[in-house]
């Protein structure tokens, strides 16, 4: 199939609608409006529904709701709103509904910019609202594999009942590539679901959507259903590149757009003799710890450079990878400025 | 001969609510009127925060069980999914009127095609007594010790009012759940709430003036007599939105 040049954004509302989305609800906010902009048209090319809500509150609640009702809903903000939308993911991922969330980040805190940044890696790996529960977290480096995240999310998301987020950045939103875009998938009837609110039950039949538990044992045993399924998340579903790792005496590791500027920093350190490079984790959580485990017990590899646009976030989960085997260095930008190559290529040679 | 039936569309749970608390009234009401309209296998229910959170398992539909004010956006998520399906939300005054405020007004002004039972006790009662935003001017609760004021509280709130002003609701109706003649307006109100959805006809709401005997320590009885002599003066009883047979 013949490519298209298409905006990170657009691009995902579009690989939304493949995939089996017909259901959107969000607010606007930069730097990701462009994909509620594309779905308040696309959406109706294939008979699905676009709300612009009055908040960001209640768009994931009209997530909860549509996703509870058997249907594949998608959510879309950045940090700000985000942030807003915790209480509602908390409760969807405790009733164990389907949905996916993209959040392009942007610098904080508060208000911030619109520049990149990823300084919400632990609000999105570790949960985010309150309560113990994860979501399943993709960090996609270019809009090709955006497009190929989100085409199969809400698989992902209906496999596991769980909320799947897509964590970009306005770079990632904002550029345009060349995309191939996959088949049109229909979105799954809901009265195939077992556990949907589809109205025509009853009796001991009924469905409850639902994540209050008073009684304190049954709470529990909720809380022990989530991580056994957090478990199977960490068992089958690890995503991650490792790029030109076998014989490197540095490996740099960054996920997401950063990633990129650390693969042409590879290139450029082993074109000047040092033998450098990369892990990529595509999947945030899981997190792929087992490939940090191999090459931090390697006798191949001296050091780990991270490189993030938050100050140690993701590194902290490298950190915890590497066992302290071995020395894990560590660059950062904050507040929505962008280190270059040279930035890269000179911290791995200070250190090298 | 038998002379009454608990209605089908209530399960056996024994409801969770105080002694002449008039939540027990409303569930029966609507369960009566989704029964009479025939529509068993047809509905979703959204429960709310506060004392009614568990109308989840009362009704014998299926039910979402909402965040703190969000019923009106999950039940506007749920009706888009399953437009022909019957969808109401059962909220009290703290939930709809306060933290849920803007998802109520703009489910009205969307017209969103779905059923809104508002149970306006004047306090919040599952969390012992608190001031809720329709409390009125001089009520003592746990958090206005002294009674309401203007200055210190602000002003009670009008929900049926401020949503008639506004294109986009139905039906908009007040009554009181306090005597056997306003129970039967009452359920007469939520049929013809329910029969406007059902007819395609968009929001509709109906406010009930309910009692919280717990909360505002009276006797059952008191409490009704406070919604006749004091309630209905700040929230008039009546029809605020009827778009008759005009859709």
């Amino acid at each position: 199939m013949a490519k298209k040049l298409f905006k990170g954004n657009e691009a995902l509302g579009e690989a939304a609608v493949l995939g089996g989305c017909r259901f959107f609800f969000g607010y606007p906010i930069t730097p990701q409006t462009e994909l509620s902009e594309y779905l308040s048209w696309r959406l109706y090319d294939v008979g699905g529904t676009f709300i612009q809500s009055e908040s960001e509150v209640s768009a994931i609640n009209m997530v909860y709701g549509a996703a509870g009702a058997g249907a594949r809903a998608l959510t879309s903000s950045s940090s700000p709103g985000i942030s807003l939308k915790q209480e509602g993911i908390s409760y969807i991922a405790c009733a164990e509904l389907p949905c996916v969330i993209v959040n392009m980040m942007r610098s904080g805190p508060g208000l911030g910019g619109i520049m990149p940044s990823q300084a919400d890696y632990s609000q999105a790996t570790k949960g985010g609202g309150h309560g113990d529960y994860r979501m399943l977290v993709y960090g996609p480096s270019t809009i090709q594999e955006a497009v190929d995240i989100m085409y199969n999310a809400f698989d992902k998301a209906e496999q596991y009942r769980i909320p799947v987020m897509i964590l970009g950045d306005g770079m990632l939103g904002q550029l345009m590539e060349p995309v191939e875009f996959p088949p049109l998938k229909q979105m799954p009837d809901p009265s195939t679901k077992e556990w949907a609110t589809t109205g025509t039950h009853y009796g001991k039949d009924r469905r409850i959507v639902n994540s209050l538990y008073i009684v304190a044992s049954e709470n529990e045993a909720v809380n022990i259903k989530l991580q056994a399924k957090y478990d199977l998340l960490r068992k089958n579903e690890v995503m991650c590149e490792e790029y030109m790792c076998e014989d490197a005496d540095i490996i740099i590791t960054a996920y997401g757009t950063v990633a990129r500027i650390c693969k042409s920093a590879v290139k450029a350190l082993r074109e000047k003799g040092i033998k450098t490079g990369l892990i990529r984790p595509i999947t945030l959580f899981p997190f792929p710890t087992e490939v940090f485990h191999k090459y931090a017990n390697s006798d191949k590899t001296k050091k780990f450079v991270t490189i993030e646009l938050s100050t140690g976030q993701y590194n902290e989960d490298v950190l915890l990878s590497v066992m302290g085997k071995k020395p894990v260095e560590f660059y950062c930008r904050m507040g929505g400025s962008v280190m270059t190559v040279e930035e890269i290529v000179n911290k791995v040679k200070e250190v090298y | 001969m038998a002379t009454y039936h608990k209605s089908n569309m209530l399960t056996d749970t024994p409801l969770s609510f105080c002694p002449g608390c008039t939540h027990g009234i409303a569930h029966k009401l609507i369960a009566e009127v989704l029964q009479e309209l025939g529509q068993q296998g047809n509905v979703i229910g959204v429960a709310p925060v506060g004392c009614s959170v568990f109308a989840y398992k009362f009704f014998n539909c299926d039910m979402q069980e909402a965040a703190h004010g969000r019923a009106p956006a999950v039940a506007t998520g749920i009706k888009r999914v399953h437009p022909d399906k019957v969808v109401f939300s059962y909220q009290g005054d703290g939930d709809l009127a306060s933290i849920g405020l803007a998802e109520i007004m703009h489910a009205g002004l969307r017209g969103e095609n779905i059923t809104v039972v508002f149970i306006n006790n004047a306090i919040y009662g599952m969390t012992g007594g608190q001031m809720a935003p329709t409390s009125l001017i001089g009520q003592k609760t746990t958090t206005s010790p002294f009674g309401r004021t203007v200055e210190r509280q602000g002003n009670p709130i009008r929900m049926c009012e401020m949503l008639a002003s506004q294109d986009g609701p139905a039906y908009l109706e007040r009554v009181m759940l306090t005597d056997y003649a306003n129970v039967l307006k009452a359920k007469r109100a939520i049929k013809k709430a329910f029969e406007y959805q059902i007819a395609g006809k968009g929001f509709s709401m109906v406010e009930c003036l309910s009692t919280c005997p717990t909360n505002w320590h009276m006797t059952p009885v008191q409490a009704c007599q406070h919604i006749k002599d004091n309630m209905t003066k700040i929230y008039p009883l009546g029809v605020f939105k009827d778009v008759g047979g005009a859709k």
